[in-house]
């Protein structure tokens, strides 16, 4: 006990606030990304609807380490992209933060993407054609009318990312590699201090991360609950 | 102001092929399920997009293949009353009703006040469409469809999934509610009982196209074809040899069969052979061979009053009279 209290003491609180804005960075893009690419999953015709799927769900099947291969594909600076980001607009991805971002981001995804999709598919056609007949637009149909009813999967795939953002580790290693400070989030700190041998300092922030992912969840549930009046208790 | 239809649609195995001109102002449109009688409605609503042919509501064109005009369902001004209503669960009754209204915020909250009241929704404005009875919710759909003003309003089968007592107080209410409504109104369904009660015209669909389209009161009393026949009711459709030796087909309604024997000549007799009982409430439902040699059987369906009043027993005999023996024919050969 003494020891813990020693190791709070000391503890370099870097890596929470660095995990924790990656996740709710990757949480927000993901949420927007998402909902759009779900939208526009959800029209498309059969066989463009398997083909944007397959797309849309593969960093989600493959093993974060292929992602991060490609990511790195893409944004190293002495590729077109990279350097494209780097020379016009001074953005880089590799080993920065905005790295961290795009690796939980491309992983987290899917699970935004997939739980949005559920939610529209399950949605009651009529309830659409019959908003096109009473005029309301498009752009409000989809605001007042779809997610709304899309609710609880639009909710449930909130956390999901959220929670699947924060833990990332394989990409993010990869693509943004662990720069104390900077780039160091929990999850490579873990991985860090327990190739140390130091089984402490792990304890302690598995112990945080249990307790932030907790804390989320529930309270994020708690938010949403209160807007699904309509959603029956079986 | 009329109604114009005239679309082809081509589903490969089903072909939707509908052409009618109508200058009613209620409009009955009968036919059984798959029929394509719902597809009719969705394509005048904008739901569903035909491949060619042109729909006009009075001067408006909704929609002309020739001309490239296609109006979204948004423009075109025609409510569309769902099976399920469609109401929005998430929002209340005044959101539902009020939502798709363009206008400022209290002009909004007067006009949906207004029609809640003129639709018996009064101290409902708060409650969630799950929270209504089934007629609460129809009245919510067709307020939240009449406070739009549409020039057209479409009945999709509003009362086939409801049981025998709702129905008929629900079918009711819904006519005393559009009693007023200057616009047009066209109800689909598979009951000719909706169908006779709601509307000035009707016509039949069956296999995607109309095969007769006629004033009500006729359609009921002159079906022309087979299909019309059988979906206005029809028991007994059989073919039979006629005076000059052709084939003819026949109809004959259940209950026009007589068990007074009648003083004129202008009657058919028919035997009662091998005759079937089967009871019902208010009527019995017998079914018997018409003639020793007849291969088929009839449906005659008599209330009990006038069986009781009439005879004791089974008769030997029933007549029809001569009129009353529908002429049919096929509207295509299968």
């Amino acid at each position: 006990m003494e020891e813990m209290r020693g190791v709070f003491a000391g503890l370099d609180f870097s890596p929470l606030w660095i995990s924790l804005k990656t996740g709710i960075a990757a949480t927000i893009i993901s949420f927007f990304l998402g909902i759009y690419a779900a939208r526009k999953t959800v029209k498309a015709t059969r066989g463009m609807k398997a083909i944007l799927d397959g797309i849309l769900t593969l960093p989600m099947i493959l093993p974060p380490t292929v992602a991060g291969f490609f990511l790195l594909l893409i944004f190293s600076t002495r590729r077109p992209v990279g350097g494209f980001l780097l020379e016009e607009f001074d953005i880089k991805v590799i080993q920065s933060w905005a790295g961290c971002v795009v690796a939980a981001t491309v992983i987290a995804f899917p699970l935004m993407y997939r739980n949005a999709r559920a939610a529209f598919e399950q949605i009651d056609v009529n309830l659409i054609y019959a908003a096109r007949t009473l005029g309301m637009s498009e752009f409000s149909i989809f605001w007042k009318v779809v997610i709304p009813s899309a609710g609880p999967g639009v909710a449930s795939g909130t956390i999901l990312t959220f929670a699947r953002a924060l833990g990332e580790y394989g990409a993010t290693s990869m693509l943004a590699g662990n720069i104390p400070g900077k780039t160091g989030t929990i999850s490579q700190k873990i991985a860090m201090v327990i190739q140390d041998g130091d089984y402490v300092t792990a304890g302690v922030w598995v112990f945080i991360v249990m307790i932030i992912a907790f804390l989320i969840v529930l309270v994020m549930n708690l938010i949403f609950g209160r807007n699904m009046k309509n959603v029956k208790r079986w | 102001m009329s109604v114009e239809v005239r679309i082809t649609k081509d589903f490969g195995a089903f072909k939707l092929d509908i052409d009618f001109k109508s200058e009613s102002k209620r409009i009955g449109i009968l036919g059984a399920s798959g029929c394509g009688k719902s597809l009719t409605l969705k394509s005048i609503a904008g739901i569903e997009k035909p491949d060619k042919g042109r729909i006009a509501v009075g001067e408006r064109t909704l929609y002309d293949s020739s001309k490239r005009i296609i109006l979204t369902p948004q423009e075109r001004r025609c409510g569309y009353l769902f099976q399920n209503y469609a109401l929005f669960p998430t929002m209340t009754v005044a959101k539902n009703i009020g939502v798709g209204l363009k206008c400022g915020k209290t002009e909004r909250e007067e006009r949906v006040r207004n029609i809640m009241k003129r639709f018996g929704l009064e101290g409902l404005e708060k409650r969630f469409p799950g929270e209504l009875s089934g007629g609460q919710q129809q009245r919510a759909a067709l307020a939240r469809i009449m406070v739009y003003e549409p020039d057209v309003i479409l009945l999709d089968e509003p009362f086939s999934a409801l049981d025998v007592y709702l129905k008929d107080k629900m079918q009711r209410e819904c006519m005393e509610l559009l009693k007023d409504y200057p616009g047009i109104v066209i109800l689909v369904s598979h009951s000719r009982d909706e169908i006779y009660r709601f509307s000035e015209e009707a016509m039949v669909i069956d296999k995607g196209r109309i095969i007769v389209h006629k004033p009500t009161k006729e359609l009921f009393a002159n079906p022309e074809t087979v299909e019309a026949a059988r979906l206005t009711g029809c028991k007994n459709i059989l073919e039979v040899i006629g005076e000059d030796g052709g084939k003819k087909i026949i109809g004959i309604r259940a209950h026009e069969f007589e068990t007074v024997k009648p003083l004129s000549s202008d009657y058919f007799t028919f035997k009662v052979l091998e005759p079937r009982v089967t009871e019902d409430l208010f009527e019995y439902n017998i079914t018997f061979r018409p003639a020793e040699e007849s291969e088929h059987m009839l449906d005659w369906k008599i209330s009990k009053y006038q069986w009781d009043m009439e005879h004791e027993g089974m008769p030997k005999e029933i007549y029809l009279k001569k009129e009353k023996i529908l002429l049919l024919e096929q509207a295509y050969f299968l």
